[in-house]
């Protein structure tokens, strides 16, 4: 572990960055470290050599609310930010199956791809993934008032994106000329809502979701959300303006009880 | 009339770790990077089960099948009397071109291990047995043996490739076997087990095999009894009490017996939904239907990712709505098949591709020329 | 001659609510309400009364109980009140005492005693409501091995594939014939199962030419023992050809429609003259042994130029292991096997109560005979007898059947009591009989509505269970036995059952 002279006081400690060499570390003694320098102060880290270990920043609750940087170079494993509270986690690679598990506040950035169960009931915060996901993204993605998750992705998704959706904001930008292949889209849909940037068969979507084109409303959102998608990933020379021409189709649920009718009373 | 003791058998369930690594070229590498690879996977499994399957292997005795017999027992006498009854057994049915203790380190902890031989045969058939192929002679004799020779089971009967398997950590039983140091082969795959019934045995270990075709698993399937009896019913016996048994001799039955391709026989293991073969066009919804009516009792149901190896092929598919994860890489001639990206990282930093196969799927390597390995 | 016997309900009325509409003297087909203008008040006589209930759900002021008598007689656990009664009828008349719909003794019931599994933490059980769940399933004969071809990208099947029928849920009607049921009733079951992807059986009475071009391809025909109603466009029109050799309720003899019930239409329907009885031997008189069966299954075939399958209906008697097997080899396509709990028009009731076994432990016993003779492919089971709920459904085909046959389910969907009356003719839910004035009042409309809903709900309840299992397509609980358990059985249960005991 190395710590690189302190850049900037902004005024509450220590607030120099710290890098970790993941290679020798098992998970448990990662995220140990972790925690010690969050309650230490530390406001920046950066960890090297990251090869399949688990729940990188799930281990960071504080009652205060402290909120760290981390940056993770190499393949961060399973449950990547596992119900995490309020910090930024920037992954130089791809990353594997649930990440954001029950997120619960906060940013993750993927410079790569992300796995299966991406968002899996998220309940606030943001990911931005550069390239696709795997199956059963979104699943059961919340929302409430004000706290409204965000997820952005810039490929596509597999299938069963968006199962048993009841809020949030779910936007596929299909960049990279794959065109949406996933089926079982928002099956069990009762909230939320899915952007698409170009189409999808009727076929490929739940029951109970309705597509439909973009209103006023739709348009705000995703040009808010895009553009953080943009700054996320300078590499890339996206255009805001170019992305947004584009058609993009909306997935809602029809109806907040869209099994009313299955019971005998 | 007798009364017939109603079969309590008690199904295995597997959880677990999957890692495969084949070089399209050929070219034939150690095994110590899959048990890298899958020491990185360590928490998913328990400890209680991990196994090698490596194609290539005995280049000298290419010819002739190299069976690998484990004989087990309470003591090293029952171990080296059940070898004795199998010998008999052996000698009188094939021709024994060679045969060893496989070798093993000793300083490796693991737990009572079977008394593990190879022997290099050819089929000595007799009479009627004449009428069948060799292929077919071979697993008539592994059934037996395995259903009627007490304590001896073969687990592993192809040609230039073998298994090595145990009760312990994956990468304990490669250091074992010492596959890093004594073997060099085109495919690996390896699997570590996370078994839900703690009087694990040597036998129940990952890969199952049936001549060259090998089986790692991860998952459950629900669907085993129906595939059981009708595997049953083509002469399979399924001894191992395993559901990944079922697997092995599906493949076989269809791939090697029925010559099927494998991309239809994931369509039969892992079909398509009825609604999306019923919007097909015509000629696709008719094989799709047939396919489905005629080896409903061979679809794998229950979250499954099996990495299946064969001569010259190394295949990965999952169930039909991915309830399992698999991924795929590829680096140059090298192919990548893991449950996670993570640990095919470990052993290539750099990739050409990455992704995750759709459910139902197959990702087939194949080697560029077969030669090489014929 | 007096008769000695008590009758079998009560009626109830309360005067205070009754408004003497006269409605229960209508409803009434069996005379049981007057009404004396004298009193204005309805009399009611508890003799006649059947208990079908049809005037308490129709009394506009709910003003009627009609319910069983207990036995008048001192308690005796052998000689039961129901035993004295038949006696007593039997010296009154020196006849055979008849009876309607399914054995109601009380025969242990198997399903009770037959648990599930539900997946959990090694298998995530699947939630039909979100992920998709197949039910849809082939009956017929499928190959062993199938010959495929595939060169470069294209694929080709060369193996011939025999005609299969495709159901979307795996229960079908059961063959009850036109004539034991009114005309409504046998198309509000057609209608039904052209709606819901499923067949319904025409049972021996026939199919009337009106109805061949709409419901022709989702019947399943009947060639029984009186071959009534057979032609080459019946048989051509159909989906399937069943040979009726026996059922459930009355193994082992022949059926009787009492010439009363043999209407205009009837008679045209089966070819036979307008007021005869309509008399079905016991055997097929073509059938004495098991190779007489493997010529009608190929003349069938012959009839129907090898494009449809043909099904060969038994009843569960105590060798349908080797009948079973020996059908298959005959060349069947499709077994059905009817236990002992199947229903009836009308069958003496000694048999019905006596022979035959539950349906139960026979479906295990057939699957796994088949299948150690290893031709369990060559043909399809579809069970019936007493099947009451989508619980049992599953549980027959986890047991090794590939569908169901529901008969007295089906009824009382439409409305039957199960009052056991059906030999009379007077059904007054208007399902078995022939009397224009009571089938009237089953519209065909609303009664196929209830048969869809129940199939409709059945599938959804099927579904649920099916998914708990962890499986989402139904072949794979076909002779899945590992997923049932016994629940207060004895050993030799569980043995002919195949399944282990709950906690083993």
């Amino acid at each position: 572990m190395s710590v690189t002279p302190p850049t900037e006081d902004k005024g509450n400690g220590m607030t120099g960055s710290v890098e970790i060499d993941a290679g020798p570390l098992e998970t448990r003694e990662l995220n140990d470290q972790l925690r010690d320098l969050m309650l230490a102060g530390i406001q920046k880290v950066v960890i090297r050599n990251v090869c399949g270990q688990r729940y990188i920043g799930t281990r960071l609750y504080s009652p205060e609310h402290r909120k760290m940087e981390i940056e993770i170079f190499g393949t961060p494993g399973n449950d990547l930010a596992a119900f995490l509270y309020g910090h930024k986690i920037t992954v130089h690679g791809n990353a594997q199956d649930g990440v954001g598990n029950t997120m619960d506040q906060g940013e993750i950035v993927v410079e790569g791809r992300a796995g299966d169960v991406l968002g899996f009931s998220m309940r606030g915060g943001k990911i931005f993934v550069r390239d696709n996901c795997g199956y059963r993204t979104a699943l059961h993605m919340k929302e409430y008032e004000d706290k409204r998750p965000v997820l952005v992705i810039g490929g596509t998704s597999q299938d069963f994106m968006g199962e048993y959706m009841a809020g949030g904001i779910v936007i596929l930008l299909d960049l990279y000329g794959q065109s949406h292949k996933g089926n079982f889209m928002g099956t069990g849909m009762h909230g939320g809502a899915i952007y698409l940037r170009g189409v999808v068969e009727k076929e490929q979507v739940g029951g109970q979701v309705e597509i439909s084109p973009l209103d006023e409303l739709d348009r705000e959102i995703l040009d808010r959300y895009v553009s953080e998608f943009v700054e996320r990933f300078p590499d890339l020379c996206l255009s805001k303006e170019e992305i947004l021409k584009d058609e993009f189709v909306k997935l809602a649920p029809k109806s907040k009880r869209p099994y009313s009718k299955i019971y005998a009373y | 009339m007798p009364r017939i003791r109603r079969e309590l058998y008690n199904k295995e369930i597997c959880a677990c770790s999957i890692f495969g690594a084949m070089n399209r070229d050929g070219e034939r590498f150690t095994g110590k990077g899959v048990m890298k690879a899958i020491a990185n996977m360590h928490v998913r499994g328990n400890g209680l089960g991990g196994g090698f399957a490596a194609y290539g292997i005995y280049p000298e005795y290419k010819d002739y099948y190299a069976f690998h017999l484990m004989f087990t027992g309470n003591s090293p006498e029952a171990k080296r009397s059940a070898k004795i009854g199998f010998d008999a057994f052996l000698c009188e049915n094939f021709d024994v071109v060679s045969d060893d203790e496989i070798p093993h380190s000793d300083e490796v902890v693991v737990s009572d291990p079977p008394l593990i031989w190879r022997y290099y045969v050819l089929p000595r058939k007799q009479g009627e047995e004449a009428l069948l192929s060799d292929e077919d002679y071979i697993v008539k004799m592994v059934m037996h043996v395995n259903t009627k020779i007490e304590n001896a089971h073969v687990f592993s009967s192809g040609k230039n490739m073998g298994c090595f398997k145990g009760v312990g950590y994956p990468e304990d039983i490669g250091e074992y076997f010492m596959l890093d140091k004594l073997y060099s082969a085109y495919t690996w795959t390896v699997h570590g087990r996370f078994p839900t019934n703690t009087q694990a045995w040597w036998g129940g270990a990952h890969p199952f095999s049936l001549l060259d075709t090998t089986v790692v698993h991860n998952g459950e399937i629900s669907s085993y009894g129906t595939n059981r009896w009708y595997l049953e019913m083509y002469g399979y016996a399924c001894t191992l009490q395993t559901d990944t048994e079922v697997i092995a001799y599906a493949v076989d039955l269809l791939m090697r017996r029925q010559s099927i391709p494998i991309e239809i026989v994931a369509k039969i293991l892992a079909p398509p939904i009825w609604n999306s073969i019923d919007r097909m066009d015509e000629k696709e919804k008719k094989l799709l239907t047939t396919l489905r009516m005629v080896y409903g009792s061979l679809l794998m149901n229950g979250p499954f990712a099996i990495i299946i190896g064969q001569t010259g092929k190394m295949i990965g598919l999952t169930d039909r709505i991915r309830l399992r994860p698999i991924t795929a890489a590829t680096r140059g001639e090298m192919f990548y098949l893991s449950s996670e990206e993570a640990s095919i990282r470990l052993i290539s930093p750099v990739l050409d591709s990455v992704w995750t196969p759709n459910g139902g799927e197959p990702v087939v390597g194949e080697l560029n020329n077969m030669r090489t390995v014929l | 001659m007096k008769s000695f016997v008590f009758p079998e309900f009560q009626i109830i009325r309360d005067e205070e609510k009754c408004g003497q509409c006269r409605g229960c003297e209508r409803q009434c087909s069996f005379g049981t309400h007057t009404y004396d203008p004298l009193t204005d008040r309805l009399i009611s006589d508890d003799y006649k009364c059947a208990g079908c209930q049809r005037c308490v759900i129709f009394c506009p002021k709910d003003a009627i109980v009609v319910r069983p008598t207990q036995s008048f007689y001192r308690p005796n656990a052998s000689w039961s009140r129901e035993k004295i009664e038949d006696l007593k009828k039997q010296a009154e008349t020196g006849g055979v005492i008849l009876t309607g719909c399914g054995n109601d003794k009380p025969f242990r019931i198997y399903w009770d005693h037959i648990v599930l599994n539900a997946s959990q933490v090694t298998n995530p059980s699947i939630d039909p409501l979100r992920e998709p769940m197949e039910l849809r399933t082939f009956l017929g004969a499928k190959p062993d091995l199938m010959d495929i071809d595939s060169k470069g990208g294209d694929v080709e099947i060369k193996t011939k594939i025999s005609p299969n029928l495709m159901v979307e849920t795996p229960i079908l009607f059961s063959a009850m014939s036109y004539g034991a049921i009114s005309y409504n009733a046998f198309r509000s079951l057609a209608t039904a199962a052209k709606q819901s992807g499923t067949f319904f059986n025409t049972g021996e009475g026939g199919l009337p030419k009106e109805m061949r071009q709409e419901f022709g391809k989702c019947a399943i025909v009947q060639v029984a023992s009186g071959r009534f109603g057979i032609d080459a466009e019946y048989l051509n029109c159909a989906s399937a050809v069943e040979i009726k050799v026996g059922q459930g309720a009355k193994p082992g003899i022949g059926g009787h429609l009492p010439g009363e019930k043999v209407s205009l239409e009837v008679a045209a329907t089966r070819m036979i003259p307008v007021g005869t009885d309509a008399i079905s031997p016991a055997p097929h008189h073509d059938i004495y042994s098991i190779e007489d069966l493997s010529m009608l299954i190929t003349a069938l075939k012959e009839a129907t130029n090898y494009e449809k399958p043909i099904s060969v209906k038994i009843a569960a008697v105590h060798n349908f292991a080797a009948i079973g097997s020996g059908i298959v080899r005959a060349g069947a396509d499709i077994i059905a096997i009817d236990g002992l709990r199947g229903g009836t028009g009308a069958a003496p009731k000694a048999i019905r109560d006596n022979v035959g076994i539950p349906i139960e432990l026979a479906i295990s016993g057939l699957d796994r005979r088949l299948k150690n003779e290893g031709i369990r492919n060559r043909c399809s089971i579809i069970a019936a007898g007493g099947i009451r709920c989508s619980a049992d459904v599953i549980k027959a085909i986890a047991l090794g059947a590939d569908a169901v046959y529901i008969g007295s389910a089906a009824l009382i969907a439409m409305g039957c009591t199960l009052c056991q009356k059906c030999y009379t003719g007077k059904c007054n839910w208007g399902i078995c009989t022939q009397d224009p004035r009571l089938s009237g009042r089953l519209n065909v409309d609303i009664a196929s509505q209830r048969l869809s809903n129940l199939i409709h709900a059945w599938s959804h309840e099927i579904s649920e269970m099916l998914g708990g299992m962890g499986i989402n397509a139904l072949e794979s609980l076909r002779g899945n036995r590992d997923h049932l358990r016994g629940v207060g059985l004895h050993e030799w249960e569980l043995e002919v059952l195949g399944i282990k005991g709950a906690g083993e």
